[in-house]
């Protein structure tokens, strides 16, 4: 089958690793750090403007790729629910020694609450193992996107992005 | 009868951000729209925005609605509801009906902004009620608050089947899944991700056999196309639905254009046929402008811009603006709109537009 996103909807691991938005292994290693899934060319930058910090960058062409100055990123998680696309997550990967925590942008009801215990699932919605919500953040300056944090297994910080709807 | 100085037909992005700029410019205008709300396509529309900052981006496409509003109460634009047009005669003398009688207006200049219409499907079983458009089922779910149903498989991956499956999981309905003609999916990646995170199944080279049910929807057929687009037997899968939503594609709703003898040109990029236009937006029929999806289905970034520029062009003709002010404000407008048809997704638009616009200026030099 035709991997990437032109085909299943779902960016391939190859177009996440190999786009702007990225960061590399070792800036992981170091601390909360956001990963633009944003892979293809598309007429958007509101990500550009909601960064405190000037880490994302589009550009004056704006279906220019986000690219994310690593360095710059400090994962405040500011722009998450700035993305129409909802294709930004923040990533802690040495969140604990076994656990990482990954925060997604949620627009669904019923909401988790702290402490839950929850499915979580890939890029497909796919049941990937149980994580625990560390928080629910629904600021009113946020307009209805709520940000969910669940630390869940290390192995899967590259492949959990949601909480599994069943 | 009534006379203003321009009538514009369609209060959606383009026909509202048109009267904006006339109104600005100090000029009377009248917006007639059928529905009982102003706004068009952007009341439904209950995502945040692509686009630019300075295209409100992020923002959803309600809350640009309600910001367009608010501009045209301030700027005094005369908006009339519950008012479709059905005609313009000579003279331009726009004819519609309000409160069951007739009315008349007459502008000197007239700018068209009547969006699109969607595109429908024939198949066995499409008669079945449970079959719909995908707008009309996001006009259920987002502005009348009634799902359609529980259990909905959506037909075409463009934005509008990506976005409103989207919109009628987070209504509660559950999307068994979303089947695509073509070998990919042609919406945005980002939109498509959201339902596949979700847990929607896409199936591309697919498309629907037949949809079964004794007087309503209960079950589809699909089935795995191959390359020249011919069902495969034996890939034939049952699904259990209760709603089938049909999104391949919008068309211009152009009727009036047609009637009143606007010359037409025929771009698949842009829904089918679309009315020659110059880059004042105007059409081949003096004083008569076209702005928004009616003029080539895009965006509405693309509409309100398109607008915008019909505006400044018929308040130049008015007189309302020098050559120079309106040559400037028309090349901002230019430029915003050149940038939204920018990369792999706009470069075929911004093709397309200049084919429109050529074919124009090739009549006009005949
Ligand atoms: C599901 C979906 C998602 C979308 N998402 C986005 C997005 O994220 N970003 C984006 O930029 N765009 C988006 N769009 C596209 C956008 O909504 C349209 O391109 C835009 O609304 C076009 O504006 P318009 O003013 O030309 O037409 P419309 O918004 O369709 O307005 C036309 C108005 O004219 C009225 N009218 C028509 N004929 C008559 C008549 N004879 N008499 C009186 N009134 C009449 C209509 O009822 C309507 O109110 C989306 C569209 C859909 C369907
Ligand atoms: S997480 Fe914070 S610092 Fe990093 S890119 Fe987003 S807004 Fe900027
Ligand atoms: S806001 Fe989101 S969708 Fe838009 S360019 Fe930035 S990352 Fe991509």
């Amino acid at each position: 089958m035709n991997k990437g996103v032109k085909f299943t909807g779902v960016p391939s691991m190859e177009e996440i690793k190999g786009c702007p938005g990225t960061p590399g292994e070792e800036r992981f290693e170091k601390g909360p750090v956001v990963s633009i899934e944003c892979v293809q060319k598309i007429p958007c930058n509101p990500c550009e403007a909601a960064c405190p910090f000037g880490a994302i960058e589009v550009g004056s062409s704006i279906t220019s790729l986000p690219k994310l100055d690593e360095e710059k990123c400090i994962g405040c998680g500011v722009c998450i629910p700035k993305c129409p696309g909802l294709a930004i997550f923040k990533i802690h990967k040495n969140y604990s020694e076994k656990t990482s925590m990954v925060e997604f942008p949620f627009e669904y009801l019923p909401l988790p609450e702290k402490g839950d215990q929850v499915p979580c699932g890939d890029r497909f919605g796919k049941y990937i193992a149980d994580g625990k919500v560390l928080d629910v953040k629904n600021d009113k300056k946020n307009d209805g996107t709520t940000l969910i944090s669940v630390e869940i297994p290390k192995e899967y910080f590259m492949g959990i992005r949601t909480i599994y709807r069943g | 009868m009534k006379e203003t100085q321009v009538v514009i037909v369609g209060g959606g992005p383009a026909g509202l951000a048109a009267g904006i700029e006339i109104a600005k410019s100090g000029g009377q205008v009248t917006v007639l729209d059928e529905n009982k709300k102003p706004g068009g396509q952007l009341f439904k529309q209950i995502h945040k925005f692509f686009g630019s900052r300075e295209h409100l981006a992020g923002t959803r496409g309600y809350e640009i609605g309600t910001k367009l509003l608010e501009e045209t109460k301030e700027l005094g634009v005369d908006v009339i509801l519950d008012a479709p047009v059905y005609g313009i005669f000579e003279g331009k003398t726009v004819v519609y009906s309000k409160d069951g009688k007739q009315h008349q207006i007459k502008g000197d200049k007239i700018i068209l902004a009547t969006g699109a219409t969607e595109n429908t499907l024939a198949f066995p079983g499409s008669d079945l009620p449970g079959v719909m458009g995908a707008g009309a089922a996001q006009t259920m779910i987002n502005v009348n608050r009634v799902l359609p149903g529980k259990k909905v498989l959506m037909v075409g991956s463009g934005n509008v089947g990506l976005i409103v499956s989207y919109q009628l999981m987070q209504a509660g309905a559950d999307v068994v899944g979303l089947v695509e003609a073509a070998p990919n999916v042609s919406g945005y990646g980002v939109h498509a991700s959201k339902i596949s995170r979700g847990g929607v199944p896409i199936y591309t080279s697919h498309t629907v056999k037949r949809a079964m049910g004794d007087g309503e929807v209960s079950k589809v057929e699909i089935c795995e196309l191959d390359e020249r687009f011919q069902m495969i037997e034996g890939t034939e899968k049952i699904l259990d639905v209760d709603t089938i939503c049909i999104a391949v594609g919008l068309s211009p709703m152009s009727e009036i254009a047609w009637t009143i003898g606007c010359d037409f040109t025929f771009i698949p990029t842009f829904g089918g046929h679309v009315p020659k236009h110059n880059e004042n937006m105007e059409s081949t029929i003096s004083g008569i402008y076209v702005s928004g999806d009616i003029s080539g289905v895009e965006e509405a970034s693309s509409a309100m811009e398109e607008g915008r520029l019909a505006g400044i062009a018929a308040s130049e003709s008015l007189g309302l603006y020098s050559e120079e002010k309106a040559k400037e404000l028309k090349g901002q407008v230019w430029n915003r709109l050149n940038t939204l048809r920018d990369g792999e997704f706009g470069e075929k638009r911004k093709q397309s537009k200049n084919v429109q616009i050529s074919r124009y200026m090739e009549d006009a030099n005949e």
